[in-house]
């Protein structure tokens, strides 16, 4: 009796597990397609900006009707994979370009080149295209990014007396170190903090204005590091502002960019290095009367070039209406809706037309001085290399901290990126 | 004498000073969820907000449906709880009472699994249930849930079976009592309180649980209040750090008031654990 309650329990289980296997595929009996646009927009103005979209899509096109999944950017990845692993990945994702090499690679994401409009195509230049580009395909649209800036604090600077940067006639770095040191009093007043709880990808990016290119592609297709003379520019900088000229407090060095803040209006640190996106945090936090003002990153030999991963819209290799959901990133990047979502996430949009919007270009919270610097920004050195992430974790992170804490030299740290740092990258590579 | 006094003022010191660090993360949440944004940027934050404000909890309800979230978060952390135990409990009674090889083996089993990450089990329980039909379900949830509780579930409460004396339960049967009405009348009642603490630790698990509910749940209106919490984080660990302590506050009361409500009856139950017959 037992063995038969058993037996007709496991078949029930099997039959739901067989009869589970056919999905529907977004679409409907009365012929309506349903996509899933996974959106990370966590700000309020970014996630009203997002679902006016989609509410204006879903009005113009009620044939195809998209619904707002909303996704979080902590946990982007594991979930991304576990709905690609199991087929029921959202049909247009949102992601930043860094994080799209694997999925690209495992096959997991549509090639959009035989995809996109024209229009988008030409609209958005080739140095960002790069940015999105492995191997052969195009696996997502950039769309949304941010350089590296200063936030200064404007009274100090203009009692100071320096000179004020613009993206015309920016600091170099040492010009840079020398202000810094000059702002600083010796005694908790700093002219810099830097907040570099994640000092790779920093380094790295703000490391191509100098000519910094740290992963370098062979003729035989494999990449390999060498720590140049290039390469070491802005991490000795900091290095010494921190332990030699004591114009940077080595207190922020393990901080996210939030939390060198209170500081920052507290008027211990003259800058902050911070993305563009902060300022939306300094509007709202800054005390009544703080002024500040946005400034570029220092330049180097290659001026005012970064690298950066903008925030990319792709579409799952699964979905069965890849045609209407690449329409659909048509329409959300459309130059004035480029505009609202670009507003809305205080970022500069990738097309060059949106980037014309005055509403970009005028002066208040710095809009124009990101402007200016969207012509310069780049694909981060490390986008599409493989086994970057541990290289990252296990290699560098660990060595840009001892380094910039002035527990290891110059020296130990190049041994260190290099000799250990092939032999991860050696694995990924075979 | 007077060292003895000394003894026990350091006592009460360390027992004070750990009551304040295990206090101070939910009273500075508390503090954070009712600062306006210019005060979580003070160089010297205040314990008590200085214009203390509703708009972080006002804003975290229009940005994020949590009532929603909260309850997708009950159903799912109550039905974890009462099947967990429901299940756990005669399972443990028969582990505890009848000590066999397969009891040893199950209960080895048992705590092997505890062993297992996250990682490893959520892609192939994604295709069970997605196969099933349960994916982006809270009935599918809930499922997970108990699965993954029941192991601890069943370790806790195989303790607290042994802590009930067989003896009586053999007088009982002496009395004339049949087997139900022992268990019934006799055990149950002694086992009360431990299978409210069972009960407690899976239905917080639950709770708290973020991983499984964000890969498992696909759609907001089915979210739990874990993976809503993370909608008000950006990228890099930039957050929305008022809505977000509101919003987390307020999802810390729930387990408290579980918490309030039974806590004479969890030390009972934990008592009756500690006690080896």
């Amino acid at each position: 009796m037992r063995t038969r309650w058993l037996t007709a329990l496991v078949a029930g289980l099997l039959f739901a597990a067989a009869s589970g296997c056919s999905g529907d595929g977004g679409g409907s009996e009365d012929g309506r397609i349903t996509l899933r646009f996974q959106s990370l927009a966590w700000q309020k103005e970014s996630v009203d900006a997002n679902k006016e979209l989609v509410r204006e899509w879903n009005a113009a096109h009620p044939d195809i009707h998209v619904e707002y999944v909303q996704g979080s950017w902590d946990s982007v990845h594991d979930q991304l994979l576990t709905s690609f692993e199991g087929g029921e990945a959202p049909d247009i994702i949102h992601d930043a370009s860094d994080d799209l090499a694997d999925f690209a690679y495992g096959g997991y994401l549509a090639d959009l080149r035989g995809l996109l409009s024209e229009r988008l195509k030409s609209d958005i230049p080739q140095r960002s295209w790069e940015t999105t580009t492995f191997g052969d395909g195009v696996y997502g649209v950039p769309f949304l990014q941010e350089p590296r800036v200063l936030i200064a604090n404007a009274e100090w600077l203009e009692k100071s007396g320096v000179r004020i940067p613009t993206p015309e006639k920016p600091w170099s770095w040492g010009e840079f170190r020398t202000i810094t040191d000059e702002l600083s009093d010796g005694d908790g007043k700093y002219g810099v903090a830097w907040p570099l709880k994640e000092p790779v990808s920093a380094t790295l990016n703000l490391s191509l204005s100098t000519g910094g290119q740290l992963f370098h592609r062979g003729a035989d297709g494999k990449v390999r590091i060498r720590f140049d003379e290039a390469d070491a520019v802005v991490p000795r900088t900091i290095h010494d502002q921190v332990n030699t000229d004591a114009s940077a407090p080595g207190s922020t060095l393990g901080s996210g960019g939030s939390d060198t803040l209170p500081g920052f209006f507290g008027g211990k640190y003259a800058m902050v290095p911070l993305g563009f996106s902060y300022r939306q945090q300094i509007v709202q936090q800054a005390p009544k009367g703080f002024d500040w003002q946005v400034l570029p990153a220092p330049a180097g030999a290659d001026g005012l070039a970064q690298g950066v991963s903008p925030q990319t819209l792709s579409v799952a290799q699964d979905s069965p209406h890849k045609k209407e959901a690449a329409a659909f990133v048509d329409f959300l990047l459309q130059p004035r809706n480029m505009v609202r979502l670009a507003l809305g996430d205080w970022m500069l949009p990738t097309g060059t037309e949106a980037l014309r919007d005055p509403a970009l270009r005028t002066d208040e919270h710095g809009w124009a001085v990101g402007a200016g610097l969207a012509g310069r920004l780049r694909s981060a050195p490390a986008q599409s290399v493989r086994g970057y992430p541990e290289w990252k974790d296990k290699v560098a992170t660990p060595a840009f901290q001892e380094y910039y804490s002035g527990a290891i030299g110059v020296g130990e740290l190049r041994k260190r990126l290099v000799e250990d740092g092939n032999l991860v990258l050696a694995r990924y590579q075979r | 004498m007077r060292t003895r006094r000394r003894t026990r003022a350091g006592q009460y010191a360390a027992l004070l000073a750990y009551l304040v660090f295990l206090a101070f993360p939910f009273l500075w949440l508390v503090s954070t969820a009712f600062k306006p944004p210019r005060e979580l940027g003070s160089l010297h934050p205040t314990w008590i907000p200085r214009n203390p404000t509703l708009d972080n909890f006002r804003q975290a309800f229009d940005e994020q449906p949590l009532l929603d979230a909260a309850l997708n978060s009950l159903v799912a952390a109550l039905g974890a709880a009462v099947i967990a135990v429901l299940i756990a409990t005669p399972m443990a009674y028969v582990m505890a009472r009848h000590r066999t090889r397969l009891a040893k083996a199950a209960t080895g089993w048992v705590v092997v699994s505890q062993a297992f990450p996250f990682v490893l089990v959520i892609i192939p329980l994604f295709l069970v249930l997605k196969n099933l039909r349960l994916i982006n379900s809270v009935p599918g949830l809930v499922m997970v849930y108990v699965v993954w509780a029941l192991p601890f579930a069943l370790w806790m409460l195989v303790g607290y079976v042994r802590a009930v004396p067989a003896e009586m339960e053999e007088a009982a049967a002496v009395d004339g009592a049949g087997k139900v009405r022992t268990l019934v009348s006799i055990t149950a009642p002694l086992l009360a309180p431990g299978i409210v603490a069972t009960a407690l630790f899976a239905f917080i698990s639950a709770w708290n649980e973020f991983f499984f509910a964000l890969v498992l749940l696909k759609t907001p209106e089915k979210q739990t209040l874990p993976v809503v919490l993370t909608h008000f984080l950006g990228a890099e660990g930039v957050a929305d750090l008022g809505p977000l302590a509101a919003a987390a506050f307020l999802a810390t009361l729930p387990s408290l008031l579980v918490f309030a409500l039974i806590q004479k009856r969890i030390t009972g139950g934990m008592l009756a654990g500690a006690v080896k017959s």
